[in-house]
């Protein structure tokens, strides 16, 4: 087994991983009566629709089996009918605690299909949008999985920091949840001032002081790590093999962030770095995300201190939507606008794989065109789907009251498992 | 150094005829083999002391109704973290008899990516431990991301394709 893992140890951090002795692999005996429990599908614990059916023997869980696709919605049959722009709007409803992270995911791989170069400026607004999402979807996992040990209190505290996030998408985009933010080609506006006062103060004043008064409410409280250490844990090589990615990966020691490896959207500009656990279990995926809160506040302080001057979208006719006020005054900008809200425009011919780090970990958008005016094939490749296969293994041997906090730290999000 | 070229030259060199179909879109290198050497060439890339491609990060279904004789495509992308380098790998198969071998054996990540797949697309993935619907519910009886099954309600008028579809 260890000879198979393919990665040599003076490169990435392999820690040799003492968990495994955790892990009470209970075997299946014939002869004897389990019991068998659902956990879900509707389950207040579950934060999501999906359905846990566990086998367990007195208050241990020996085996579980998942049935996901409840909220299924095709999105990826619907893709194929839909021009370009109005995938966006899909887009939002995969991981949406975070979806300016997808919606700029796929105006990204959109723009790589066409060649188009955005400036500077853009890129970091959308940086800084990004960096907002990824802080509120580490909010809301980390002050749920406070509630579901037992403490309220957290949660309602740092919520009033993500009313203030959406605050500031609503002054970007209009939205709150399902921002649909950003275009192909760029921002649809400039941030206004507003926006950008409230950004500074949120992270400048506001919230570095609520996220540090929250670690102290959690990272060193006795009963609550008691609770979470040392469950649910799995090694490097394992969270490898079933495509762990993002902090649930990171806990596990490895650091691999796409914002790193394959840096977009102008992220080889900011510095900071990657937060990494060594047990990869739920303590350690618990505090790799308050490190990447705090390293996102970073590129974030960074982003609006050195936000460059000039425009805010690419020049893409074919794309982007002329200003509102030449849609009524001009024959050539009537004439665009009509095309790309039709959706009459033809993609060159092409596949391409494009993927960004969302809130869970490598968002990857796989699209084929075929040279017509919707994607031929187009395919998500969604995080929590692959990584929610180890859940079984992960609680296995544990009880049902760890199985909840494994879930709630794994950040399994229903919109993004079903698609 | 590992670049696109020399993994051609590598794969080529162990594989020869069983590789072919090479092309760069977008840099990403990719190529198709044949469904009974999927296996293994996908572990020869992964136990590869150089290229170390350990890591599955995609496998997708592909319906192409016009490439007769293989219209279902299976497509699996591996990365190298350590080259930060990755590759496409692509198997044919024809619609009256889409049997793909399994990757469960060599990355526990295929499991529900496979499962995902026969689902939509209906290719059968031979040895997969428990290859059944996953999304969809378990009585449907088609599959639903082939070409032949329009979105729309076929029997309307009003919404003609060169308005709306593609």
């Amino acid at each position: 087994m260890e000879d198979n893992i393919p990665m040599a140890e003076n490169t990435l951090i392999l820690p040799k991983d003492s968990n495994d002795a955790l892990a009470l692999n209970v075997p299946m005996v014939e002869d004897k009566q389990y019991s068998t429990l659902n956990l879900g599908p509707v389950h207040p614990a579950t934060h999501g629709i999906f359905q846990n059916i566990l086998t367990m023997d007195g208050e241990k869980i020996v085996d579980s089996e998942q049935t996901v696709g409840y909220i299924h919605r095709a999105f990826e049959k619907i893709a194929e009918r839909r021009p370009f722009y109005q995938i966006t709007t899909l887009t939002d409803r995969l991981n949406y605690c975070s979806s300016p992270i997808n919606n700029f995911g796929w105006h990204m791989t959109v723009e790589k299909l066409l060649g188009v170069k955005v400036p500077k400026r853009a890129e970091y607004i959308r940086v800084i949008m990004m960096e907002l999402a990824r802080i509120s979807d580490h909010l809301i996992c980390n002050s749920i999985l406070g509630v579901d040990t037992g403490a309220y209190s957290g949660f309602l505290y740092v919520m009033q920091e993500r009313e203030k996030i959406y605050e500031i998408y609503e002054e970007v985009c209009g939205a709150r949840l399902t921002t649909n933010m950003g275009r192909i080609g760029g921002m649809e506006r400039d941030l206004s001032p507003t926006a950008i006062a409230k950004i500074r103060d949120l992270v400048f004043n506001s919230f570095p002081k609520v996220w540090a008064e929250f670690e102290t409410l959690f990272n060193r409280n006795k009963i609550f790590r008691d609770r979470i250490q040392n469950v649910g844990a799995i090694s490097s090589a394992r969270a490898m093999e079933y495509g762990f990615t993002g902090p649930n990966l990171r806990a596990t020691g490895v650091d691999y962030d796409v914002r790193v490896i394959e840096p977009y959207s102008s992220y080889e500009d900011f510095d900071f770095e990657i937060p990494i656990g060594h047990k990869g279990d739920t303590f350690d995926r618990f505090m790799v995300r308050n490190g990447e809160v705090w390293e996102s506040l970073k590129i974030i302080q960074q982003a609006i201190e050195n936000l460059p001057e000039g425009p805010y979208y690419a020049d893409e006719d074919h794309y982007y939507l002329p200003p509102k006020k030449e849609v009524y005054s001009s024959m050539e900008a009537l004439i665009y606008h009509f095309k790309i809200v039709m959706g009459e425009i033809d993609a060159p011919v092409g596949e391409v794989y494009h993927a960004v780090e969302g809130g869970n970990g490598e968002l990857g958008f796989y699209l084929i065109s075929d040279g017509g005016r919707t994607p031929f094939r187009l395919h998500f490749r969604r995080p929590s789907f692959i990584y929610y296969q180890a859940y079984p293994e992960m609680c296995k041997g544990l009880t049902i009251s760890d199985a909840v906090v494994i879930m709630s730290s794994l950040n399994v999000i229903a919109g993004e498992l079903d698609a | 150094m590992i670049n696109n070229e020399s993994i051609v030259e590598e794969v080529v060199g162990q594989f020869g005829q069983k590789v072919f179909g090479f092309e760069e879109p977008f840099g990403l290198l990719t190529f198709t083999t044949n469904a009974s050497d999927l296996i293994e060439v996908v572990g020869f890339l992964k136990n590869h002391p150089q290229f170390k491609f350990g890591f599955l990060t995609d496998l997708a279904g592909i319906h192409f109704p016009d490439n007769t004789g293989g219209e279902l495509c299976s497509v699996c992308m591996l990365h190298s973290w350590e080259n930060n380098i990755r590759v496409r790998i692509k198997v044919f198969v024809p619609i009256s008899d889409p049997k793909v071998p399994t990757l469960t054996t060599l990355f526990a990540a295929a499991n529900w990516q496979e499962r995902e797949t026969f689902d939509f697309y209906g290719i059968e993935y031979i040895g997969h431990p428990n290859l059944k619907r996953i999304l969809n519910m378990e009585d449907m009886d088609y599959f639903p991301m082939r070409k032949e099954y329009p979105l729309e309600d076929a029997t309307r008028e009003d919404k003609i394709d060169a308005l709306f579809g593609r």
